[in-house]
């Protein structure tokens, strides 16, 4: 479960904000901000891509680099939101 | 206004002279179509092309004095050619016409290279001295007119566009791969540099003086600010003296610039700046004034509503055109052929539209607001300079960068992000403050995004080089003695202002179809009482353009007066994603004609393509990169892959 949201959103953050492939991939704990690949709009695009893949609902006050700025805390985001939807 | 061009040396080509100037004239007739003049002497070609504005009858260039030792070929206008005249009448001197252009040969007759220090106006001319057997280029203080040179073979070309040049043998268009990543850095290739390889622009309010011994080029007029602490008092007495000075400078300025024996009309954008210039101008005018603008499809970028409140205030006979993103993608390329460099915003589109709606209606002349964002610190860049100088101070607080929320009201999504991406978007914590380029740093970084798409090879050419460290190096000595807003003033106004807005968004599109701008707020007077205001005065906290503003209280009503900037936007990669845009005009972003230009990395454009063709979302970056590529791809079609075969088409509705 974990390693499949892992690889959907790799996938969407390969697709949508790395483009090149000389760059090798992206680390799970990089952050999106650092590494420059994302910028108000990109936060919006990740947003709606968490929303409709994972079928979740985002609070403005949830859109906090905390929980989107690298694969792992947005990993742990959707797995703990799908942990309190289970509870 | 009009366009020039022509040589100085001994071309030794297998075209005769004559025609060669020819040619070169005809790859600019669109600027001015309606007369066409030449002087071939025996190591000097100068051509002009003719649009008539001023002494219709008499104006005939190029032009020579009474003794024929002196000609010119002369773009543009001088606005105080009145009192010009009336002054070198007064020391004696006889004038044969009343063009403006007589009045530069007779002031260089008195002052020599000199002359142009005397003159308010915007202009690029060639004046060739027979008897010093000397060239003299000289181009307007602000970069309103434009003006290009090469060398081949000792002998110096130049005219009013690049695709003059290249109508000479051995002249052909290369693309410049520093100045394509200066472009995807800043907008704009630094000047002198163009995107053409070996062909320089000469810089505004500079000379070129070539003569036998050598040539020369140097400044005639440079932009100053007073030193940071020494930007005198920002009190009320000081603020209501200061806005009588700029209401004052600015009748005066839009005064001048509606000498013209042709009908004068005004652009109007719904903001402050274009309405201030309206209603300054209906001052002067008895007849009922002309306005045009552009509207959009979209709330996001149409200002119709308040045009037309503008228009109902002002009693203007108003006429708009109506741009659709197929409109955009089917003009694009005909703003890059009349443009002549890689841009990253398709906004000089549109106004093609508009510059053909002004000439449909007979006008050659339109007033319009550009340069009172400058001049007077409009831009939201200014502001979040100043939020993200205000959030350093307490790199800790979470309501600080709250505040860039108010600075783009008009962008949807904002609205709802947290302090800490707010802080990370706007660049809070980027640069350290001293840099020179601190106010321009976030946006250097989104722009410079774009690069992530050049290819193997073009970074391999571009090796180490760094755009931001040629722009640093050459700022003025005095610039790190200015305010910060004034630094950031400075770069908007000697680089972006010439590089980009005044070029490819100004004469450019303008002149596609024979109309002149003229803009009162880009008199020198007035810009150069702009830097004097003190800073406290024109941002006054968050407040943009503060001064200007209660200048406006007595020209405008009040809710055009307070109304908040929006930016002149227009659709940019979506007008290229949907189904009515035009096949041939996306065809170069194929892998094919990507891999023949040699510039981006095929792989990761056609990625972006179709994340652009998906999404819902298209961001800057996104944009940027988008319209750069694109606009990278047609240039590459309409200059280098199709050789010196420049045809200017002059219809495009």
């Amino acid at each position: 479960m974990r390693a499949d949201t892992e690889r959907k959103v790799r996938k969407f953050i390969e697709d949508n904000f790395l483009f090149r492939e000389d760059r090798l991939g992206i680390a799970d704990s990089e952050s999106l901000l650092d590494a420059g690949l994302i910028d108000s709009t990109s936060v919006l695009e990740l947003v709606a891509f968490l929303e409709s893949e994972f079928g979740l609902r985002m609070a403005d006050a949830e859109i906090v680099p905390e929980n989107l700025d690298s694969i792992r805390a947005i990993v742990a985001f959707v797995e703990g939101k799908h942990a309190v939807a289970a509870a | 206004m009009c366009g020039i061009a022509g040589f100085f040396g001994r071309p030794n080509l297998a075209v005769p002279a004559r025609a060669l100037v020819r040619r070169m004239i005809d790859a600019v007739a669109h600027r001015g179509p309606d007369a066409q003049g030449f002087f071939v002497g025996d190591e000097i070609g100068l051509g002009h092309a003719r649009l008539s504005i001023l002494d219709l009858a008499s104006g005939q260039q190029p032009m020579a004095n009474a003794d024929k030792s002196v000609w010119i070929s002369f773009n543009g206008e001088i606005f105080n050619y009145v009192e010009l005249r009336e002054e070198l009448i007064t020391r004696g001197r006889r004038f044969a016409t009343t063009s403006d252009t007589e009045i530069i040969l007779q002031l260089y007759e008195e002052l020599g290279p000199d002359c142009v220090t005397r003159v308010n106006g915007d202009f690029a001319f060639a004046l060739w001295d027979a008897r010093r057997r000397r060239l003299m280029l000289a181009r307007d203080r602000m970069g309103v007119r434009p003006l290009y040179y090469t060398r081949r073979n000792g002998t110096l070309y130049f005219a009013s566009e690049v695709k003059a040049l290249l109508e000479v043998p051995g002249v052909s268009a290369e693309l410049d791969p520093i100045a394509l990543d200066q472009i995807f850095t800043f907008w704009f290739p630094l000047a002198p540099r163009t995107a053409f390889k070996h062909i320089d622009e000469l810089k505004p309010a500079h000379v070129l003086i070539a003569d036998p011994h050598g040539t020369v080029v140097r400044p005639y007029w440079t932009l100053d600010y007073p030193r940071l602490g020494e930007e005198g008092p920002h009190d009320a007495r000081a603020e209501a003296a200061v806005a009588e000075e700029v209401e004052h400078l600015l009748l005066d300025a839009t005064r001048i610039r509606l000498r013209a024996d042709v009908p004068v009309g005004a652009y109007l954008s719904g903001g402050l700046d274009s309405s201030l210039v309206a209603a300054a101008a209906k001052r002067f005018v008895a007849e009922r004034l002309r306005t045009f603008s552009l509207t959009f499809d979209s709330a996001e970028f149409d200002e119709s509503e308040h045009q037309q409140a503008m228009v109902r205030a002002l009693g203007t006979a108003h006429e708009s055109v109506a741009c659709t993103a197929a409109d955009i993608a089917r003009l694009f390329p005909q703003a890059i052929r009349h443009g002549e460099k890689p841009i990253l915003r398709t906004a000089p589109a549109p106004l093609l539209a508009l510059s053909h709606l002004a000439h449909r209606n007979g006008f050659k002349v339109v007033l319009t607001g550009e340069g009172a964002d400058e001049v007077f610190a409009g831009y939201d860049l200014f502001k979040e300079a100043k939020l993200r100088r205000f959030c350093a101070r307490q790199p800790e607080s979470r309501r600080r960068p709250l505040l860039f929320r108010r600075l783009y009201p008009y962008l949807p999504g904002l609205q709802a992000q947290s302090p800490k991406y707010l802080a990370a978007f706007f660049g809070a914590g980027i640069g350290p403050l001293d840099d020179p380029l601190f106010s321009h740093l976030p946006r250097l970084r989104t722009t410079a995004g774009a690069k992530a798409f050049f290819s193997r090879e073009l970074r391999a050419t571009l090796g180490g080089y760094d755009a931001l460290a040629e722009l640093r190096e050459s700022l003025p000595a005095e610039f790190a003695r200015w305010h910060p807003l004034s630094q950031a003033q400075y770069l908007e106004t000697a680089y972006l202002l010439p590089g980009y807005i005044l070029s490819s968004q100004g004469d450019r599109v303008a002149m596609a179809h024979a109309v002149e701008g003229r803009f009162p707020f880009l008199d020198h007077r007035v810009v150069e009482l702009g830097a004097r205001i003190p800073p406290q005065l024109k941002l006054n906290g968050l407040r943009e353009k503060h001064i200007l503003r209660k200048s406006a209280e007595r020209l405008l009503p009040a809710a055009i007066a307070n109304r908040t900037k929006q930016p002149y936007r227009a659709p940019d990669a979506q007008a290229f994603v949907g189904p009515d845009c035009p096949d041939d005009v996306t065809r170069c972003l194929g892998a094919a004609d990507l891999a023949a230009a040699g510039y981006f990395d095929a792989n990761a454009v056609e990625r972006l393509v179709a994340k652009c063709r998906n999404g819902k979302f298209i961001g800057f970056r996104d944009n940027t990169a988008f319209v750069g590529i694109l606009s990278t791809q047609l240039w590459q079609r309409e200059f280098a892959a199709a050789g010196a075969d420049t045809t200017i088409e002059s219809d495009v509705a």
